[in-house]
């Protein structure tokens, strides 16, 4: 039996999706930019699913580009906007909590000429509107701020920072891989100007994302070599893919209204439950301005990717912003600017749950769990220490 | 990353875990910050580690070193402890992933550590021991309470 808390870093396609998708492959398999009927006939459902994308978000149709992802979206934006407005000026305003291909992006830029700020945010992960305000220069063209944090689930103030970004005339762009299908998004209510998302976060296919870019929007292309996507995204399109993500976007935005309700009493239900059951632990991420399905505890006195392997054993699937799970010396850039030293950084899980996740399995987390820190702490020599000072 | 089998049991089921009360030696190395601290307890009597022990902070491949340096150490002369090196630790477990190595390192060190302390302790030299570079106070490095 497999417990899959991992919903963040990628989703399973529900099987509707990958049926509808099948046909793509076998059947239909017509290059939409040929003349014939069976191609047509695809050009025609990539059209339809670049408006079931465009609804999920209240966009128009054609402001939706088909990209291979939410890293290519995010650098397509962000790349794009500095060299095509870059006689305006080149300033960024970014946040130090952003996902990588937002981070990366941007300090490529600053070996270009540009410069960025990396707005510092407050314990909970929130980027305040007041720093957003004070770092605007004139020279601003960008401001970039995830709509939700992949790791702590952070909803970050979009529509406040959408409605100054307009007032002030800069582009703005939010990177909402983690939200789209998640939480309820108006790109017209909240002033938003380039939106990126990608399929496998919302139970579509891997390998499909989009960029939404507001009419009158013009930024150069990232990728060269045909009339694909208005000109603007070269490339044969992907079309099974196209046509997965947009049904599933469609079925996620449609059932928004019973599976937010749903996902967030199993959320605090796994958030209290272990914050009772286990001492020397704490919540990462603000308790309600927070992604339905978003838990990330730091449990002190031990290291999390031993916390996964244990987990792991138990068949439950979880993530750490450990060191040693990034590959790195250093933990999880988003727990250091929450403020989190790094030994408590070092002891951080992520349990991330989604449309098929069940309270039974919950009840296994909450079960499992426990032993298992209280199984590592028993051979941890911060521990002793602990246990010494309190006898 | 994929761990071999025998750092997986060795994770799983490590053997030595503890301390012990009158250790002739104790060495503890690393420091939370990058995640790993280990700290070995020796028993050695006539020159011979009798006991290991060990506590360790860290990922599977921390728990699974010092599980297995403590197992190669105990029965060991003193001189024969000193022949245990990071690639001896690394070997016994099948390899590590390269990412890993460190860990290995940090097992021979804590070993290390705690011989310099027994030889600190009976005022004795032991040939080729240098001073260790990581040995950490008890009261440094621990977390504070919030």
């Amino acid at each position: 039996m497999e417990y899959y808390f991992d919903n963040a870093a990628t989703t399973a396609a529900r099987p509707e999706v990958a049926e509808a998708m099948a046909h793509y492959f076998t059947e239909s398999y017509g290059n939409p930019s040929s003349i014939y009927k069976i191609a047509q006939k695809n050009k025609t459902a990539v059209e339809k699913a670049r408006e079931q994308i465009a609804k999920a978000i209240n966009a128009e149709t054609n402001e939706i580009y088909f990209t291979a992802g939410g890293s290519e979206a995010d650098n397509w934006a962000i790349k794009g906007v500095a060299e095509s407005y870059a006689n305006k000026g080149k300033h960024i305003i970014t946040s130090c909590i952003e996902h990588h291909a937002v981070l990366h992006t941007c300090e490529y830029l600053e070996t270009k000429g540009y410069e960025v700020t990396y707005l510092p945010v407050d314990e909970y992960g929130l980027v305040s509107l007041e720093d957003v305000k004070k770092a605007v220069r004139e020279d601003t063209i960008l401001i970039t701020i995830m709509f939700a944090n992949n790791e702590i689930g952070t909803i970050e103030p979009i529509a406040e920072i959408g409605a100054f970004a307009r007032e002030k005339g800069i582009l703005f762009h939010t990177d909402a891989v983690q939200a789209v299908g998640h939480v309820p998004i108006d790109v017209k209510a909240m002033n938003i100007d380039m939106l990126s998302m990608s399929g496998h976060k919302f139970y579509g296919p891997k390998g499909i994302g989009a960029l939404y870019m507001r009419k009158g929007i013009k930024i150069t292309p990232l990728i060269h070599g045909g009339a694909q996507e208005r000109s603007r995204r070269a490339g044969t399109e992907n079309v099974p893919g196209i046509i997965g993500m947009g049904l599933a976007a469609e079925l996620a935005v449609k059932e928004l209204d019973t599976e937010m309700p749903r996902l967030t009493a199993l959320r605090d239900k796994l958030i209290g439950s272990i914050l009772e059951k286990v001492p020397y632990s704490r919540l990462n991420g603000h308790p309600t301005k927070r992604l339905p399905g978003n838990v990330n505890i730091s449990f002190e006195y031990i290291e999390g990717e031993s916390i996964l392997l244990l987990l792991d054993y138990k068949g439950i699937c979880a993530s750490s912003g450990s060191a040693c799970t990034s590959g790195s010396l250093d933990p999880s850039h988003v727990l250091l600017a929450i403020g989190l030293p790094h030994e408590k950084a070092h002891g951080s899980v992520r349990l991330t749950m989604g449309h098929f996740t069940t309270e039974e399995q919950v009840d296994y987390v909450i079960q499992e769990l426990p032993p298992i820190i209280e199984r590592l702490r028993m051979m941890s020599p911060l521990y002793e220490e602990v246990l010494r000072n309190n006898k | 990353m994929q761990y071999s089998e025998k750092v997986m049991d060795h994770f799983m089921n490590p053997r030595n875990v503890g301390e012990i009360e009158d250790a002739s030696g104790v060495g503890t190395v690393g420091n939370a910050k990058c995640g790993d601290i280990m700290k070995v307890y020796l028993k050695i009597e006539d020159n011979i580690v009798k006991d290991a022990k060990f506590k360790t902070f860290g990922c599977g491949a921390a728990v699974a070193t010092s599980s297995m340096a403590t197992e190669l150490i105990k029965g060991k002369t003193i001189q024969e402890a000193m022949e245990i090196t990071n690639k001896a630790v690394m070997e016994a477990l099948d390899g590590l992933p390269p990412i890993k190595v460190h860990c290995s390192c940090l097992a021979e060190e804590a070993l290390h550590a705690a011989l310099w302390d027994y030889a600190q302790k009976n005022g004795i030299v032991i040939e080729g021991l240098k001073e260790p570079v990581n040995d950490i106070s008890e009261h440094e490095e621990i977390p504070e309470e919030e």
